[in-house]
């Protein structure tokens, strides 16, 4: 049982566990942060329809990251979720209101529709910014003494961490809007179109912004990507290409090739940032190998979650595929 | 002012989870009860089934949505307010709660998407299928959450090695000593919840006149349901009680109310028990029962609460009389499952009577049975998060300040006031509104609306909302 290294398989489970959340999740938040800028009502109505059947599915893969975390990784879960306590409690309230409003809004008479509109758009905006306020407090790293959170509460709010916030929510609503393209016709997807590039300009800016700071945030991660020139710089230059693709694919009116190329530049920039703390999980004191479980708890675990995620992506393809096509005005799925 | 993060996280916690609690409880029941009409349905292919199924599966688009925002908050608490014990006890729970979200939660959540809104999508062989997984989702789930549960209040296979603790049996561990009895308790007063929910509803519309052949079946239906359900509740209740005299002795006595260890301890009724006095101020009691009960003898010895010092007792009064609501809640079930039994044999189950018009108050009895029967479970295994080995204050987050709980609790508070408020009067508008279709021997038009997407759809006979334009600007 020593020979198989579980640390590093849990890592890369995890890590995959992330991405997916980020990719799933992503773009039905990105949904409700396009919210406001929507054409019409109606394309409203579409908006919500293209993600109904699936938002769920897709927050599913935020509670496997908490409970996988707590499994395999517990020191993350028992520092991180203290130091960001007020926040959490930010992007906790964002999800609550965003997840009812998908039943909501569509049983509220029409003076309250706006308002579980409302709902539905700053709930997804919240939990936007807090999670892209997550990542910019990882960078920071956490203040900690004998694998306990020592730092204040205000720590993860910094002019740094807001323009991560305010990144991922500009990415979140680029993943969005080409969700929007492949999904519905017309109006809306005329719209989707013309504020796709808008999006992605913003994205390329705060990333490029990001990518000058962090080497002043952490001298870790200064390091790491400036004194030997290794193969990590591919995964900027991949995240540039994929940026590349999105746009010349808006410009081609391509329909499914905008999401995919968006889904890849955020692959890149997501292993970027792993490739720039790596090993350290809680930075900037703890690794992988501190912040593990017991092994035996890890293998217990491991031994389910090899044949049961597999199970869980086959029936989680099949329901993509039953809702597969464009969704249209006034045509639910009833 | 100055506040104590340990208690004002335990009174977090305890809000939001009773919170969350309401809604499992009914979606467990409610999910196996779909499931069921959409396999008659399926089998019989008469349209009162489908249309009890669509009725009830907008009720449960509702109410599964609320249950699932609270949950998620749920699986971050542990972490926020509970850190050394979430750091304490991961080797356990870590590995539990997650087999729970790759096991259950992702079945529920794919499943869901096709059982609301792939009625016409899928072959109603599939569709009855993804009923299923659901149903079967929610009970996989509590499955994994109650071992979670029951193993800090009977912690079984598991060491303290240098302050975290280490599993050395996993099967001891999952099938501890009082799971058997939480899960059983649990699944039962799921079913008691959704058959009360679903008579309470069908006799307030048998009183209306609403779709009279459909209700009719689904009331007799949950009637057998209660019939005897309740009292099979009562019997594990007492198993259940058993099991805890064993294990929890302290909290058994609380429940009882009983101070100094006894034979021919008397069955409380009614008491003021007081810490200050470590004793009953006053007390109504039938002598020996508590005995017979516990012991099945009237001479033998109950535990009391004086067997722990005063630090190490839970809050008795709490205790005490949330265990009587919840069994006096029992034995009203029981009634009504017997009243219900009568009216049967007369052949009145169906008129319109004082039956039917009580019936919709008893909705909400077994909501406040499983609150208070939570309640006095985890109050009484108080000042312990894991028995016997991690108390409250040795589990909570070192860095939290009392006034960052305070923020967060009425965060919450005022967050569930507006959502579940609103959730509160949506589902009584659903239920308002009526069922879709019509009655039998008219065909089943009208029952395919178009209309936007929502697992519940607009309410009744009310027109979907003409677009607004620009109404955002
Ligand atoms: C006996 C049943 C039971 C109990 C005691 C709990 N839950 Fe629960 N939970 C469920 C039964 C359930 C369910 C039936 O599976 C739910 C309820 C309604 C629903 O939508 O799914 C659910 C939903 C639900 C979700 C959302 C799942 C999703 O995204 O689909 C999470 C994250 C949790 N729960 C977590 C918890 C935690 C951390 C609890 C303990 C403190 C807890 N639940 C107590
Ligand atoms: C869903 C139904 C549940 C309800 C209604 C419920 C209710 C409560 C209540 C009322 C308290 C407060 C007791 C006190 O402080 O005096 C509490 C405490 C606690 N419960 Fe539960 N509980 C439930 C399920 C669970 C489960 C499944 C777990 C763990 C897996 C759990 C873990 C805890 C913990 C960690 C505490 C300590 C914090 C505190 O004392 O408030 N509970 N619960
Ligand atoms: C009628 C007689 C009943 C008896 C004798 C009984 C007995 C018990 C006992 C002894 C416990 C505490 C277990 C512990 O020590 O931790 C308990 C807990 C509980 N009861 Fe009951 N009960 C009854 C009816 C009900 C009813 C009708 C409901 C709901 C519909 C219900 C729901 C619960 C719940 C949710 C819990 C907490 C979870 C657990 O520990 O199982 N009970 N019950």
């Amino acid at each position: 049982m020593d020979m198989i290294d579980f640390t590093m398989i849990w890592a890369a489970i995890i890590a995959f566990g992330v991405i997916m959340y980020v990719l799933m999740d992503g773009f039905d938040l990105g949904v409700g942060i396009l919210y406001p800028l929507a054409p019409d009502e109606e394309s409203r109505d579409i908006m919500m329809n293209t993600v109904a059947p699936f938002w769920d599915g897709n927050e599913t893969w935020l509670v496997l990251g908490g409970a996988g975390l707590l499994g395999a990784f517990p020191l993350v879960y028992s520092v991180l979720l203290p130091a960001l306590y007020l926040g959490v409690f930010l992007l906790l309230a964002g999800l609550i209101f965003r997840g009812v409003a998908f039943e909501f809004r569509f049983k509220a008479s029409r003076e309250r529709k706006h308002f579980w509109s409302v709902a539905f758009a700053g709930g997804s905006a919240v939990a936007a910014l807090a999670q892209g306020i997550v990542v910019g407090s990882y960078i920071q790293g956490y203040q900690t003494e004998n694998m306990v959170y020592t730092g204040g509460a205000f720590d993860w709010l910094t002019p740094f961490t807001l323009l991560t916030g305010v990144g991922l929510l500009i990415g979140y609503a680029l993943l969005g809007s080409t969700w929007i393209i492949m999904k519905t016709e017309g109006l809306v997807q005329d719209w989707a179109y013309r504020i796709a590039p808008k999006l992605l300009a913003g994205v390329l800016g705060i990333f490029l912004i990001i990518s000058f700071w962090t080497p002043l945030v952490d001298e870790f991660v200064r390091q790491r990507w400036m004194d030997t020139l290794s193969l990590i710089w591919l995964l900027p230059a991949g995240a540039l290409g994929c940026a590349y693709l999105v746009m010349r694919a808006v410009r081609r009116r391509d329909e499914g090739i905008p999401f995919v190329a968006t889904m890849g530049l955020f692959v890149f920039t997501y292993l970027g940032l792993l490739a720039s703390k790596w090993p350290y999980v809680v930075p900037p004191d703890y690794t992988l190998y501190d912040a593990a479980s017991a092994p035996e708890s890890q293998a217990f675990l491991l031994v389910g979650v090899l044949f049961v995620i597999p199970v869980v992506l086959a029936y989680t393809a099949w329901t993509y595929w039953v809702f597969r096509g464009k969704v249209r005005a006034g045509e639910g799925y009833h | 002012m100055e506040f104590d993060p340990v208690l004002i996280s335990r009174l977090q916690f305890a809000f939001v989870v009773s919170f969350h609690a309401i809604f499992p409880v009914f979606t467990i029941g409610l999910a196996s009860y779909i499931a069921l009409l959409e396999g008659l349905h399926f089998k019989t292919g008469n349209p009162l089934w489908a249309q009890l199924s669509r009725f009830w599966t907008k009720v449960f688009a509702v109410a599964f949505g609320m249950g699932v925002v609270s949950g998620i908050v749920m699986s971050f608490q542990f972490g926020t307010n509970w850190s050394n014990f979430s750091q304490a006890s991961a080797n356990f729970l870590g590995p539990i709660l997650s087999y729970e979200v790759v096991t259950a939660f992702f079945l529920e959540a794919a499943f869901l998407g096709v059982l609301l809104f792939g009625r016409d999508k899928v072959p109603r062989g599939t569709h009855l299928f993804a009923a299923c997984m659901v149903a079967l989702g929610t009970f996989v789930s509590a499955f994994w959450i109650l071992v979670a549960n029951s193993w800090m209040h009977t912690p079984a296979g598991a060491e303290f090695r240098d302050g975290i603790l280490h599993v050395t049996s996993w099967t001891e561990a999952i099938f501890n000593p009082s799971f058997p009895y939480r899960f059983t308790h649990m699944a039962v007063a799921s079913f008691l919840t959704g058959s009360f929910v679903v008579a309470g509803v069908s006799a307030w519309y048998l009183l209306k006149g609403h779709r009279v052949e459909a209700n009719k079946k689904a009331l007799s239906m949950c009637l057998w349901m209660i019939l005897f359900l309740a009292p099979a509740q009562a019997v594990i209740g007492d198993f259940h009680g058993l099991n805890t005299l064993e294990y929890q002795p302290t909290k058994l006595a609380a429940m009882e109310g009983n101070w100094e260890t006894q034979s021919n301890a008397p069955l409380l009724l009614f008491a003021l028990p007081s810490k200050e006095a470590q004793g009953n101020l006053f007390e109504v009691g039938i002598p020996s029962l508590a005995s017979i009960i516990l012991t099945h003898h009237a001479d033998g010895v109950v535990p009391g609460i004086s067997e722990a010092s005063p630090a190490e007792q839970p809050p008795v009064s709490i205790v005490f009389w949330s265990f009587r609501a919840m069994v006096g809640i029992g034995f009203l079930m029981i009634a009504f499952g017997l009243w219900g039994l009568v009216l049967r044999l007369r052949r009145q189950l169906y008129e319109p009577g004082l039956f039917h018009r009580t019936l919709p108050f008893m909705i909400a009895a077994p909501f406040i049975a499983v609150v208070a029967g939570w309640v006095t479970t985890e109050s009484g295994r108080a000042p312990w998060l894991v028995y016997g080995m991690v108390s409250f204050a040795e589990g909570v987050t070192p860095s939290l300040s009392g006034w960052m709980a305070v923020v967060s609790l009425i965060g919450y508070m005022a967050v569930y006031a507006v959502v579940y408020a609103a959730g509160g009067y949506y589902l009584w508008q659903v239920v308002k509104g009526g069922m879709d279709g019509s009655e039998p021997g008219s065909d089943e038009a009208g029952a395919h609306p178009k209309r936007p997407l929502s697992g519940g759809g607009p309410i009744g006979d009310a027109a979907p909302a003409a677009p607004l334009k620009g109404d955002w600007t």
